[in-house]
């Protein structure tokens, strides 16, 4: 008989001790994993969106609003800029690429975006159908959306007004489904793309409802054409400190840093990842305390029978040892609950999250973070066994021989 | 084979305890004899190498113990002691296989399930082997646990009141079994007692060897 072997059953000769402290253990190590892999997932998933943007420019407002709206489509936009203006930057030197982006309409809760092709580029999305749009009103559909809504390569649909559901429907000017793109698990899978001219087009129809447009108001709509917002890439990092500075002070315009936005943000985020954090600490602490109790106790229970393993040959330290066993087979249950609990949290809250349209969170990942998760098991398991380990070590045979 | 030497051993802070020399052949029985506290045992953990002699020498089994390290002294024991105590302390936790494989991990043994059988099987309770021990009755209990002790082919056998709380007939029936289990094996039996039916039970064609204890402290 091996050592794991005895100090499994010796574990479970005493289930519900055993059941709790495996259950104590595995909250503490589960709200870990769970705390880890969130902000893990979180990370990563605006890591990924904001992959090679730079800054954002849009209308004046909160700068944080602007990075989440533009370039998460989380947030409502601070409101619109004039195309014009965002052309003049494209001009400007410093800057490498300019993707304009229009908002304004969803389908179904599904954000409708209007960009040019570069937009899809930049996030080098590939299409699991159909192709990008040529024409104005063509739309594409993001692999989320596509899932979610049923929509295919040769449907067609309107938007209705808003990013929210419920507003007017544009069915006047119904889009056409030109292609549908492969998952990515970037920000486009959930967002409906189309031309920048395919908003205009809508928003311009609108007004055609009610009265007649001769050329001339048609000119002066054109001349009026606005975009919401547009991502910028530098063409060198030095851009960072005066490019900024020049949106800011000579356009009516704003430029918002999207790390800095971010890393404010996760601050933000931080402070609540710490306080869950904590919590778990508190729980391991429980758990570490029950284990030892569970284990002191055992020893108090069993001296006589590990006294007996002493007359029968076993020196100290494989009795010591066997104490130590049992501590690391909870820590090696709860580690495998835990963890477990932890990613089922996780895949809830991305299941959750992409109901509500909102951060694509990934699958099963292993952070090198978690690690600390059957790290933390193993200290916790051997520091509450140290103590009984010590007692079993040195338990007194002789106690057994005295005569009663 | 035991034989003692101007035994004597100390509790730090108490009184010391003198026991009388003896020489006993292999294979024979010796009888403990006192009342509780007069050094019985004191005299079976010495036998056992658990407590070192503050002076004089035991020798067990061609042995001197006074020489014996603590880590040996684990390694001898496992070899050459097998042990009957008053308390069965059969781990409720295992089978009565498992606990007698238990042993043989105490020992750093492998795991032998033919030699585990044979044990039973001389004792009696083979059939018993995949019971729990709150399953069994006393004198079931007390067969696995002397199969146990001699699992390991001990030279000496120790046993402390194996006779309490048993009525007389049991008693009888007990010692009958030691004494026999200890011929099986070759073993030297050593019992511990102050119970008079265990001297009137033994076999007297074989004969045994009365130690008295309690005289001879302070």
């Amino acid at each position: 008989m091996k050592t794991i072997a005895i100090a499994w059953r010796f574990l479970w000769s005493r289930p519900l001790a055993a059941g709790l402290n495996v259950l104590l253990l595995s909250l503490g190590l589960a709200s870990l994993s769970f705390v880890l892999l969130v902000s893990h997932q979180i990370e990563k998933a605006f890591e990924r969106d904001l992959a090679g943007i730079d800054v954002v420019v849009g209308a004046k407002g909160s700068p944080m609003q602007l990075i989440l709206s533009g370039v998460f489509h989380l947030d409502v936009p601070t409101g619109n800029v004039p195309l014009a203006a965002v052309n003049e930057l494209e001009k400007h030197p410093q800057v490498a690429k300019l993707i304009p982006i229009s908002l304004g309409d969803s389908y179904r809760g599904f954000r409708i975006v209007g960009s040019t092709p570069d937009y899809l580029a930049h996030y080098s999305a590939a299409f699991a159908q159909g192709a990008v749009w040529t024409a104005p009103l063509q739309a594409v559909i993001g692999a989320q959306a596509a899932a979610q809504t049923g929509l295919k390569v040769g449907d067609r649909f309107a938007g209705s007004h808003g990013l929210g559901g419920g507003g007017d429907i544009h069915d006047q000017t119904p889009y056409l489904v030109s292609g549908v793109l492969a998952a990515s698990g970037s920000v486009l899978d959930r967002l409906v793309l189309t031309g920048l001219d395919s908003v205009w087009q809508v928003h311009e129809k609108m007004h055609e409802g009610d009265t007649a447009l001769d050329a001339e108001d048609k000119q002066a709509l054109e001349e009026e054409r606005e975009v919401t917002l547009a991502l910028i890439q530098y063409r060198t990092p030095l851009a960072a400190v005066t490019f900024p500075r020049f949106v800011n002070t000579t356009t009516e315009m704003q430029a918002a840093a999207p790390a800095l936005e971010i890393t404010r943000l996760l601050n933000l985020i931080g402070v609540g990842t710490d306080v869950l954090r904590a919590l778990a600490g508190v729980l391991l602490l429980t758990a570490g305390l029950s284990v030892f109790i569970a284990l002191w106790s055992a020893v108090r229970e069993r001296r006589a029978d590990l006294a007996l393993l002493r007359m029968l040959g076993a020196p100290p330290r494989k009795v010591a040892a066997l104490l130590l066993c049992e501590a690391l087979w909870l820590a090696l249950l709860a580690t495998l609950i835990g963890v477990l609990a932890g990613q089922g949290l996780m895949a809830l809250l991305g299941w959750l999250l992409q109901l509500e349209k909102s951060v694509l969170i990934g699958a099963l990942a292993w952070p090198p973070g978690l690690w600390w998760v059957p790290v933390l098991a193993v200290g916790v398991a051997l520091l509450s066994a140290l103590l009984p380990a010590y007692e079993a070590y040195r338990v007194p045979v002789f106690e057994l021989l005295q005569s009663r | 084979m035991i034989s003692t030497r101007q035994l004597a051993y100390r509790y730090p802070g108490g009184p010391e305890l003198r026991f009388d020399d003896i020489d006993m052949a292999q294979g024979g029985v010796l009888l403990l004899r006192g009342v509780s506290g007069s050094g019985k045992s004191s005299w079976l953990a010495l036998a056992a190498a658990l407590l070192a002699p503050t002076s004089g020498d035991i020798t067990v089994a061609g042995q001197s113990l006074k020489a014996l390290g603590k880590v040996a002294g684990d390694a001898w024991r496992a070899r050459t002691i097998g042990f009957l105590p008053q308390q069965l302390h059969l781990s409720s936790a295992l089978s009565v296989h498992a606990n007698l494989a238990m042993a043989q991990w105490a020992a750093g043994e492998p795991q032998d399930d033919v030699r585990i059988t044979q044990a039973l099987t001389a004792l009696g309770v083979a059939e018993l082997a995949q019971r729990k021990p709150a399953q069994l009755s006393g004198g079931q209990a007390q067969r696995v646990a002397l199969a146990r002790a001699v699992l390991m082919q001990p030279k000496v056998i120790l046993t402390d009141e194996p006779t309490a709380s048993l009525d007389d007939e049991a008693a009888r029936q007990a010692v009958q079994l030691l004494q026999a289990t200890a011929t099986r094996y070759g073993a030297t039996l050593v019992i511990a007692t102050h119970d008079a039916r265990v001297a009137a039970n033994l076999d007297g064609q074989i004969g045994f060897q009365p130690l008295f204890l309690g005289r001879s402290t302070l």
